[in-house]
């Protein structure tokens, strides 16, 4: 039968999960769901929900750190979340409904590496580091570099995320955020999109997007960032950015879309997101 | 007008007696009961969609404690009998579809059935299968002819209408897919055996004597009684599906000697039961400048999957409303129901007639266009009005409400001047990167009861019983699984007796209680049992003033007093099922919604905003109930044509868990308003026509010409997922005008 | 099997079961309250919502080793001896049909209100998107609310 661990501290924790079989655990929304029944039959699960160390939103130098333990419905809830990164507060709100946001959380999102897992185009747009603890000692991974390949990640076995560190944001950081999916609530992304940039007159600077459900991991659309980036931004810009990004990614059929939806749209949301940094109606 | 006295309990909405154990949890539903002993069932399912069975072992499973049951062990006829005797309690020589009942087991607990379940070998040849129905096979890999059903009706002469060079002639293809019921409590059954090898079966079931009539089939006469247990949804999905899994506890409960109880999982559920016949409609219209239809012709094919079931009815009933509740003097409808390897397609709100009318209703949006006219006025031109004739021959009556449905909702929506502001609008919102507004409007009609002379051949019995209290006690088959029945129905009796709510009772559904009223399908509750009903009412009022209003006299010592009551059809009515003509039903609904929806300009994703919903229930016994019916009939219809998508990939629905087949959530329903119009029929009490069926009719096609018109995009198909709309506008399916859709990125989906 | 201490509906209660069973089979097996249904086991549907530390939580999707020492609230606790003026309204308003989501829609408008005593309709369709209902379409639902809503202000 399983073992539960409900460990107190990071050290403790890391020290549970390396004994063989053993798989942390946070919100349980992705592990308890039925198909991954045999997820429960692990043999030792160890609780993350007690560990001081992945809990919090606070200040950081200029920027945000948001431990890995906090749920959605607290990144929605927090102020310095909803000044500071308003995309954050937006996305967390499209998360499942309201049951699933109050269980699920950061780190399990990031961990459970889905293509459609709505906070990583995110975390990737505001150009986020991610805090890695294991028993040898803890690292930094720039976002760009958490997502591997298909449900593959940066974090090797026994590690945890420990939190995210999101850089600072003033009053000219234009943050974007999009996600079509099949319904207004309870919906898995059919393409989600996120942008962050700096508006100097006409042109964006910094430019980062990121779009999920359109490969096999969350992906920069460094192409379309690449024809914008520092350039008058006109509506023809825009377009050939979007045309750019949907070129440069590669969607699949599958239960929820098609590939050939998932380019058109990602063209058009693109193109429109930039206008909007301009002034334009989004 | 009304029967109803003042004092009458018609037409108030009082509370439903069992709303205080459902808003506190302690209604017992199947799986609530605690049932001591009670071993849990699971089914071993075909993996394939068609071929041989070669061996089936259950030696391992029984090695683990569990009782194993395959056909080989059937004390009776392997046949669960519905119209035909077709559909096959456990797979035998072959299985036709992926997810087919192959053997059963039973443990003591959960977890051992399953493991038990996951341990009995099967093998089995498969075969090359059909899961179209424009796949030109004639028969099944079985050899089974793929023609399940089929029938026509016409009137006048419509391919000689059509070929008149003066006549506009319009036509066009519509298609509609698989949909899902998603009664919200999974399909379950639990059945206890007693000694004599009788049963008891309690189920989560529309109909206790379809159940009752399949296990005497099965195990012989006498030897079940079936109870209703509340159940949590049904939609026509609990009609005729539960005598397969009723069977299967029963057959469990005989081979352990425990009671055996079964719940599907979710997924089990949607793989294994009934889903809404898709369907595949072409609609020829002929019409004179202004609108009116001259001529109608109509083929209908329903995909009724591997086996008959109730295909020929839902056909018949789709047939005899596919051409809407329009005046036509020349039509022509055939239908047929073919044969593919999916699990059977059966009952589902509507039967058959959401089908065809969807068809008919964008079509009249389509000839609409090609006239140059709008939505309303071809509609207003063509609607059914009393005196006219239908199809089959039948005079409407006086209570014909369809052109005023369409006023009334018309009016409300002020749906002209928006329509038409609309249409002029369309190319500005693209071009501002705003969502497109768009409404749309649907008429409807749906025949209440029994078709034809169904009710005539059931004479169905209904009983009331006053007992030594003074209490009157409803003794019907009729269920509730959402509807209201026990308070509607007490509404009548109360009204018939003169007396108060509170002293008629409604008992339990059980087959050794009441007797067989009928099933509670076809709209056919409140209207023929309600009519029995007050029969019966007024029967027991007239012997207690006999009785000087004095129980205790009346009883005479006897414990109860039962009075018995028919529904009795119009003598003068019949309908003729070899030319189908005559009356096809003793009374129509009628309907009309109004949907407004925004289309994002950017993925096509729909919104909808606002619904109205305007209905001739012909009298509002409980309008509280009566909304809530239209209300949640019509968001179905709105899923239907939305966002509920079933595709199959080697037979097997893709969509087949709630996180990928998806309803609507309530940030995505519309606000909604409902107008009840009461044009009394000749038939239900007080006038009463069917309420529960009739919403199904109109909300698919209704939001589907708002999207229509908010777009341009011109979809013929149900769900117009926003994947439909873009390959609708790639194949350039848009409407004279164009869309509002502006191109940019459609070369990257070509 | 371990031993387990929660608080349920505001009683002390000790349950054995192993560690990652689900909340929902713990409350509907070994505490006998049925209340909270299992409408799909995989977080969408909301019939099994209940009230962990007064947060709307779906019980399929809980192992009970999480909720040690800490709070649930279903459905079974919502009325006192009397319903709750939210249950009553459901009732009279139309909110209740077959009665399958009942109940977890129960939970999740007690949790709104008692956080927003006077929620926007958009209010109320977000804090019941988790509660699939197949029966009412939703409006009677909202109406119901608003109808609370509206009494309560008239009272106050
Ligand atoms: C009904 C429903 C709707 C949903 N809707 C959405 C949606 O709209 N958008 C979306 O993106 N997702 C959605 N999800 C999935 C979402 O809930 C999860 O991805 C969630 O964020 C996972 O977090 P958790 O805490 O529940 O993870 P758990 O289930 O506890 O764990 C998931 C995985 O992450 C690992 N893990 C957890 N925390 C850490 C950590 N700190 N370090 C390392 N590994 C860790 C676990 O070992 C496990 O492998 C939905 C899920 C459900 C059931
Ligand atoms: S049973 Fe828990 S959400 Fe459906
Ligand atoms: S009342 Fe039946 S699902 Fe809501």
């Amino acid at each position: 039968m399983t073992v539960a661990l409900r460990p107190t501290s990071l050290s403790e924790a890391l020290d549970a999960l390396g004994a063989n079989g053993a798989v942390a655990v946070a919100g349980c929304t992705d592990l308890m769901v039925v198909d991954h029944a045999p997820a429960r039959a692990h043999a030792t699960v160890v609780d993350l929900s007690r560990l001081p160390e992945l809990r919090g939103v606070r200040e950081d130098s200029g920027g945000l750190w948001i431990g890995a333990a906090t749920t959605f419905a607290e990144l929605r809830e927090s102020k310095l979340v909803r000044e500071r990164f308003p995309i954050v507060a937006e996305m967390a709100g499209t998360i499942g409904a309201l049951q699933i946001q109050n269980r699920a959380t950061v780190g399990g999102n990031i961990a459970n590496a889905s293509p459609a897992g709505d906070s990583l185009p995110v975390w990737m747009a505001l150009d986020a580091e991610v805090e890695i603890a294991g028993r040898s000692g803890s690292r930094r991974v720039p976002y760009d570099e958490m997502h591997r390949a298909y449900r593959e990640t940066a974090l090797a076995p026994g590690e945890l995320i420990v939190g995210l560190r999101l850089p600072a944001a003033d009053e000219a950081l234009e943050q974007r955020f999009r996600k079509v999916g099949t319904r207004a609530a309870q919906a898995i992304s059919k393409v989600v999109v996120a942008l962050a940039a700096r508006v100097h007159g006409d042109e964006l600077h910094g430019l980062r997007i990121a779009a999920g459900s359109v490969a096999p991991t969350p992906v920069r659309l460094r192409a379309a960032e690449a024809l914008v980036e520092g350039q008058p931004l006109t509506p023809d810009l825009a377009a050939a950015a979007g045309l750019a990004a949907a070129r440069e990614v590669t969607p699949i059929d599958d239960v929820r879309s098609t590939a050939d939806y998932r380019r058109f749209v990602l063209a058009r949301t693109v193109r429109r997101m930039l206008l909007a940094c301009q002034g334009g109606e989004a | 007008m009304a029967l109803s006295s003042p004092l009458s309990p018609l037409g108030q909405s009082p509370p439903r007696p069992d709303g205080p154990g459902k808003v506190t949890g302690a209604t017992r539903y199947l799986d609530d009961l605690e049932v001591p002993g009670v071993w849990y069932g699971a089914t071993v399912r075909s993996k394939v969609a068609a071929g041989r069975i070669r061996r089936v072992d259950g030696d391992a499973a029984r090695a683990l404690g569990a009782v194993v049951v395959t056909a080989a062990d059937l004390p009776g006829p392997n046949v669960l009998k519905v119209i035909a005797e077709d559909w096959p309690v456990l797979a035998a020589e072959r299985v036709e579809h992926v997810a087919q009942p192959i053997a059963l087991v039973a443990a003591p607990t959960r977890e051992l059935a399953r493991r038990a379940a996951a341990a009995v070998v099967v093998e089995v040849d498969a075969e090359p299968a059909v899961f179209e129905t424009t796949d030109p096979a004639t028969t099944l890999p079985s050899g089974r002819d793929r023609v399940l059903a089929s029938c026509r009706s016409a009137r006048g002469d419509a391919s000689g209408a059509l070929a008149n060079p003066a006549v506009v002639v319009v036509e066009g293809v519509y298609s509609t897919g698989h949909q899902e019921h998603v009664y919200i409590e999974p399909q379950g059954a639990l059945a206890i055996p007693d000694r004599e090898g009788h049963f008891e079966v309690i189920g989560s079931i529309q109909c206790p004597y379809y159940v009752h009539g399949a296990l005497e089939h099965l195990f012989g006469p006498g030897s079940v009684r079936v109870r209703q247990a509340p159940t949590g949804g049904g939609f026509g999905g609990k009609e005729e599906f539960p005598d397969m899994l009723c069977a299967h506890v029963a057959l469990l409960a005989r081979a352990s000697g425990h009671p055996v109880k079964i719940v599907y999982e979710r997924s089990e559920d949607i793989n294994g039961t009934t889903k809404r016949h898709p369907s595949r409609v072409r609609v020829r219209t002929g019409h004179a400048p202004d609108g009116t239809l001259l001529a109608v012709e109509i083929d209908a094919v329903l995909d009724g999957g591997a086996f008959i079931t109730l295909s020929p009815v839902v056909l018949s009933r789709a047939v005899l409303h596919a051409a809407g509740p329009y005046r036509c003097e020349n039509v022509t409808i055939e239908g047929r129901a073919l044969a593919t390897n999916t699990a059977p397609n059966g009952a589902f709100r509507g039967f058959g007639a959401p089908q065809t009318q969807f068809a008919m209703e964008r079509h009249m949006d389509r000839a609409a266009r090609a006239l140059g006219l709008d939505p309303l006025t071809i509609r207003a031109r063509n609607a059914y009005r009393p005196g006219d004739v239908t199809p089959t021959g039948q005079v409407l009556g006086d209570d014909t409400s369809a052109l005023e449905c369409l006023r009334v909702a018309a009016e409300r929506a002020d749906f002209l001047r928006r329509w038409t502001l609309h249409e002029r609008a369309r190319a500005a919102f693209h071009l501002r990167g705003l969502p497109a507004p768009g409404i749309g409007l649907s008429l409807f009609w749906h025949g209440t009861g029994f078709t034809g002379n169904g009710e005539r051949k059931m004479r169905s019995p209904v009983r009331l019983a006053l007992l030594a209290d003074g209490a009157v006690e409803i003794r019907v088959a009729a269920t509730d699984f959402g509807q209201g029945t026990e308070v509607v129905l007490a509404q009548i009796v109360a009204d018939a007796l003169g007396c108060e709510l509170a002293r008629v009772r409604f008992a339990e559904p059980d087959t050794d209680r009441v007797p067989d009223s009928g099933p509670t399908v076809a709209s056919r509750t409140v209207s023929v049992v309600g009519s029995a009903l007050f029969e019966a009412g007024q029967l027991l009022a007239n012997e207690l003033a006999r009785a000087g209003g004095v129980v205790a006299d009346l009883l005479a010592g006897q414990d109860e007093l039962v009075v018995e009551a028919h529904y009795e059809p119009d003598p003068t009515t019949d309908f003729d099922e070899a030319t189908y003509q005559g009356t096809a039903y003793a009374a129509y609904g009628y309907g009309c919604d109004v949907v407004e929806v925004e289309v994002c300009p950017d993925s096509l994703a729909t919104t909808v905003q606002r619904a109205l919903f305007v209905a001739d229930v012909g009298h509002a016994i409980h309008p509280v109930l009566c909304a809530g019916q239209l209300e949640g009939g019509a968001l179905q219809a709105i899923g239907q044509g939305t966002i509920e998508e079933m595709r199959l990939e080697n037979g097997r629905y893709l969509q087949d868990r709630l996180t990928s087949y998806l309803i609507p959530t309530a940030q995505d329903a519309p606000d909604m308003e409902t107008i009840l119009l009461e044009h009394p029929s000749t038939m239900g009490p007080a006038g009463a026509k069917g309420v529960g069926e009739l919403p199904a009719d109109g909300g698919a096609p209704a939001v589907i010409a708002a999207i229509e018109n908010a777009t341009g995009i011109a979809c013929g198909d149900a769900p117009a997922t926003a994947e439909r709309l873009l390959a609708d506008l790639l194949a350039g399916h848009v409407v004279p005008g164009g869309s509002s859709v502006d191109p940019f990125g459609l070369e990257l989906a070509r | 099997m371990t031993t387990w201490n929660v608080r349920v509906n505001g009683r002390e209660v000790s349950v054995e079961a192993p560690p990652m069973a689900r909340v929902l089979d713990v409350l509907r097996e070994s505490l006998g309250l049925t209340g909270s249904k299992e409408g799909c086991g995989e977080g969408e549907c909301g019939s099994c919502t209940v009230l962990l530390d007064g947060r709307p939580t779906c019980a399929c999707l809980v192992p009970i080793f999480q909720v040690e020492g800490r709070e649930l609230c279903t459905v079974e606790g919502v009325a006192g001896t009397e319903l709750d003026p939210l249950q009553r309204v459901m009732i009279e308003a139309g909110g209740v049909q077959c009665g399958a989501c009942t109940p977890g829609i129960v939970v999740s408008l007690r949790a709104l209100l008692d956080r927003d005593p006077r929620p926007t309709r958009a209010a109320v369709r977000e804090s019941i998107a988790g509660n699939l209902c197949r029966c009412t379409g939703y409006e009677r639902i909202l109406r119901a609310v608003e109808e609370l809503v509206g009494s309560e202000e008239a009272d106050a």
